[in-house]
């Protein structure tokens, strides 16, 4: 049976048990990552517990199973990845365009092969004689073949793989030529996967490119945009599962004109009319703060978190957006939520029951480790660890407003220690990606992918709390669990 | 014939490795030897005294035309020039672009694979300037060169680059079987040439092997893309590069394990040999000037 679970110095006790496992070196180093959460400093109101005790954002260390990507997974596969009518090259030997084909579920409308390309997978597959002589011409020859191949495609972006840098190819060179030829928006992005300790450099690196070669660079039709007072854009948001569609229609219902998505069903005229709108909502802070503060600084457009994981913070993140409008922005917020009630009500009626007092472990990246707690709270459910992949110290600093005091925290966790905290612990579910969920299972502890929402979603916005809820009962009541001991095991 | 020898030439950029070596080895080839020269610098003018050519086909620069190496046939990238003396250039990209350092490994494989080793007593590896990369350390590297020469002169940034060779060759000394042959100190005139090429082989502890005298029809024989042995082989120069080719054939297996020394040790050197001043008589120099 689950433990006292919120117990800070039971969790403490744990900590220490797992790291006496290591080598002393390797456990002085983890032991820094791991934590509880502390109780807030006196007169600090925005949090409820103090989580950025925790160091973040360090090299992994050798030896261990680390969840961690690379900088060409956060910009190809996050940032860039999604925007649907450019054509992003995985620009290097075949492996990592094979490996990041398809994208990660971030769904979009339009024709794949004639104005789309989310899902198609573009490769310079390097060879021997591109590494020794270089691979400009190949790329510049790549270029030529996509705009020929593909006419409505509306530009092309270059996601460098590890040798691109290690060979010193000038693709920012060979991006301004073809601009000038081709016509269209090239984006050299030096993503290499050696760079950085995470997937977060490449976060950023993308970021840098938007700004350099679409924002302030030369061009763009997206720029003559007439810009209105209710025009927003949606941040950080991959649109996985429909994400973004779930949530942009509660923004639209009280009264704001989404501009531009970022970058999940993003198009290039979307990133580039973007700096018209008078506000930045975004949802994943750490893969896109970058941005938002350029546009802020450059030009004027101001930025606020918000969350739509669950109907508490989904009502309180209307009332904040409607707050930077007038009155009928906020009267209309008011209204939407009282829409929306009955359907949360039902939603809670019908799962509450099944779902309230299960424990969940979380282990994700980006914004979820904090952002859908509140989505578990709201079933009656509570959070007995949570960590981040790639975090940063102001992420640990965020998850205070949403955690308990005494919460198991993790950093960078790795395979073992992950393993360790559920096998001990023994949460009635576990959500991580695919490679937790088998072993997870094995243990016999219910799971949910919630990278990819286990290939379910939308879980943002109003309707994605009733997929949410019902996935979640999917999952833990399934009747499965209850064969899982063997027959001739069982007490009589 | 006997067990194939694998013999290096690095040294500084300029120094003369190619010249040198092409001489050395027109003169081993007198003695009966077979011999192969791998070319391992992107410029690729390490056979064309052998050839009286200008620049040959390189390996990489046909493997880039046909496809890939394994489009290639060695007799496409293998001619035979001077008494027999088989040339290949492993070739690379323009200054600047691709990684070259990875072309020399692709070049030396693809040779070693098509058999360009067979049926040959020497192979001689040509090396540009620095050993930069992992690449341009494939000659020095396991079940390659037995014994590295290093053409030096007396001149500081020389005797500098040799000391840093002599330290990638200890790297890989004790790993593969690579041994350091000796200097080849080609003249420059400098100070005191030949007392300081001795004094940092002693300090290497390897040999001296021999000391080449410039002598401009070395200069004359390479505007004719010939070899001195070739251009004029009763010449005292000719001579000298025998002389070195005989060194260098009786050296075999007497190679050594470098023993580099640091910056400070090699300046001290200079000091000592008075060539470079310390900072306090430069300064009494400047003030004994001045008065």
């Amino acid at each position: 049976m689950a433990k006292d679970l919120n117990d800070a110095d039971q969790n403490a006790k744990l900590i220490e048990e797992v790291l006496s496992a290591y080598p002393a070196k390797a456990a002085k180093r983890r032991a820094r990552h791991l934590n509880v959460a502390q109780p807030a400093e006196e007169g600090d109101t925005e949090i409820v517990s103090k989580c950025d005790t925790v160091k973040s954002n360090i090299k992994s260390l050798p030896g261990v199973m680390t969840i961690r990507g690379c900088a060409y997974a956060g910009s190809k596969g996050v940032v860039w990845g999604p925007v649907k009518d450019m054509v992003h090259i995985s620009h290097g030997p075949v492996g990592c365009g094979h490996y990041s084909w398809s994208q990660r579920r971030n769904y979009y409308t339009g024709t794949t092969g004639v104005d789309s390309f989310v899902t198609m997978q573009f490769t310079s597959d390097f060879q021997e004689k591109d590494i020794v002589f270089g691979g400009d011409k190949k790329l510049e020859k790549i270029m030529d073949e996509i705009a020929e191949l593909f006419p409505l495609s509306k530009g092309v972006t270059v996601q460098s793989e590890c040798p691109i840098g290690l060979i010193g190819d000038d693709i920012e060179a060979v991006a301004k030529k073809k601009k000038a030829d081709i016509g269209k928006t090239i984006v050299p992005v030096r993503c290499e996967g050696f760079r950085g300790v995470s997937q977060s450099l490449g976060h950023h690196i993308a970021n840098d490119c938007i700004r350099d070669w679409v924002l302030e660079a030369e061009g763009g039709e997206g720029k003559n945009h007439e810009p209105g007072p209710y025009d927003v854009n949606i941040i950080g948001d991959y649109n996985i599962g429909g994400d973004a569609w779930s949530s942009r229609i509660l923004l639209e219902e009280i009264g704001l004109n989404v501009i531009a998505q970022w970058s999940g069903d993003a198009t290039l005229s979307e990133i580039e009319r973007a700096p018209k709108a008078r506000l930045n909502l975004i949802h994943c802070y750490r893969s896109m703060n970058y941005i938002c503060r350029h546009m802020e600084e450059k030009h004027g457009v101001a930025w606020m978190e918000y969350n739509f994981f669950g109907p508490s913070q989904i009502a309180a993140s209307l009332r904040a957006i409607a707050a930077k409008f007038d009155q009928t922005i906020q009267d209309n917020a008011e209204k939407v939520i009282a829409k929306y009630q009955p359907l949360v009500d039902a939603v809670k009626a019908k799962y509450m029951p099944r779902l309230e007092g299960k424990k969940v472990m979380l282990y994700v990246g980006g914004l979820r480790p904090r952002h859908v707690v509140t989505a578990y709270h709201d079933l009656g459910m509570e959070i007995c660890g949570t960590g981040y992949e790639f975090a940063h110290g102001d992420d640990y600093k965020r998850t205070g407003e949403y955690i308990k005091e005494g919460t198991l925290i993790y950093d960078d966790v790795t395979g073992y220690e992950l393993e360790k905290f559920i096998e001990n612990i023994r949460p009635d579910l576990v959500g991580s990606g695919i490679k937790e969920k088998y072993p997870t299972q094995k243990m016999g502890i219910p799971f949910r992918q919630m990278h990819s929402w286990d290939y379910s979603g939308p879980y943002h916005g109003y309707d994605g709390f009733a997929i949410f809820a019902r996935d979640m009962d999917l999952a833990i009541n399934n009747p499965v669990w209850g064969l899982f001991d063997a027959p001739w095991k069982k007490s009589a | 014939m006997g067990k194939l020898r694998q013999i290096a030439f690095y040294g500084k950029g300029g120094i003369g490795k190619s010249t040198t070596s092409q001489n050395t080895l027109a003169a081993l080839v007198e003695m009966d030897q077979k011999i192969l020269i791998v070319g391992c610098d992107p410029k690729a003018d390490s056979t064309r005294l052998i050839l009286n050519t200008k620049l040959q086909d390189t390996v990489l620069h046909l493997a880039a035309e046909a496809g890939s190496v394994e489009d290639l046939e060695l007799e496409d990238v293998m001619k035979v020039g001077y008494k027999g003396i088989k040339c290949t250039e492993a070739g690379g990209p323009e200054p600047g672009v691709g990684c070259a350092g990875r072309g020399v490994i692709t070049a030396i494989n693809f040779l070693e694979e098509n058999g360009a080793y067979d049926d040959v007593d020497y192979v001689s590896y040509d090396v540009l300037g620095d050993v930069v990369c992992g690449g341009f350390a494939m000659p020095i590297r396991e079940n390659k060169a037995q014994e590295i020469y290093i053409v030096m002169s007396g001149e500081m940034m020389a005797l500098y680059a040799a000391n840093n060779i002599a330290k990638g060759i200890l790297k890989y000394a004790n790993s593969g079987g690579v041994r350091l042959g000796g200097l080849i100190c080609n003249e420059r005139k400098t100070d005191r040439e030949l007392e300081l090429a001795e004094a940092l082989a002693e300090k290497l502890g390897c040999k001296m092997i021999h000391f080449v005298p410039r002598d401009n029809i070395v200069q004359h024989a390479e505007l004719r893309r010939e070899t001195v042995i070739q251009y004029d082989p009763n010449s005292k120069q000719a001579n000298e590069y025998r002389e070195l080719a005989r060194k260098i054939h009786e050296n075999s297996g007497k190679g050594v394990i470098p023993t580099p020394i640091t910056m400070e040790e090699l300046e001290q050197m200079l000091l000592d040999f008075g060539i470079m001043q310390s900072e306090e008589d430069r300064l009494a120099a400047i003030a004994a000037a001045e008065s």
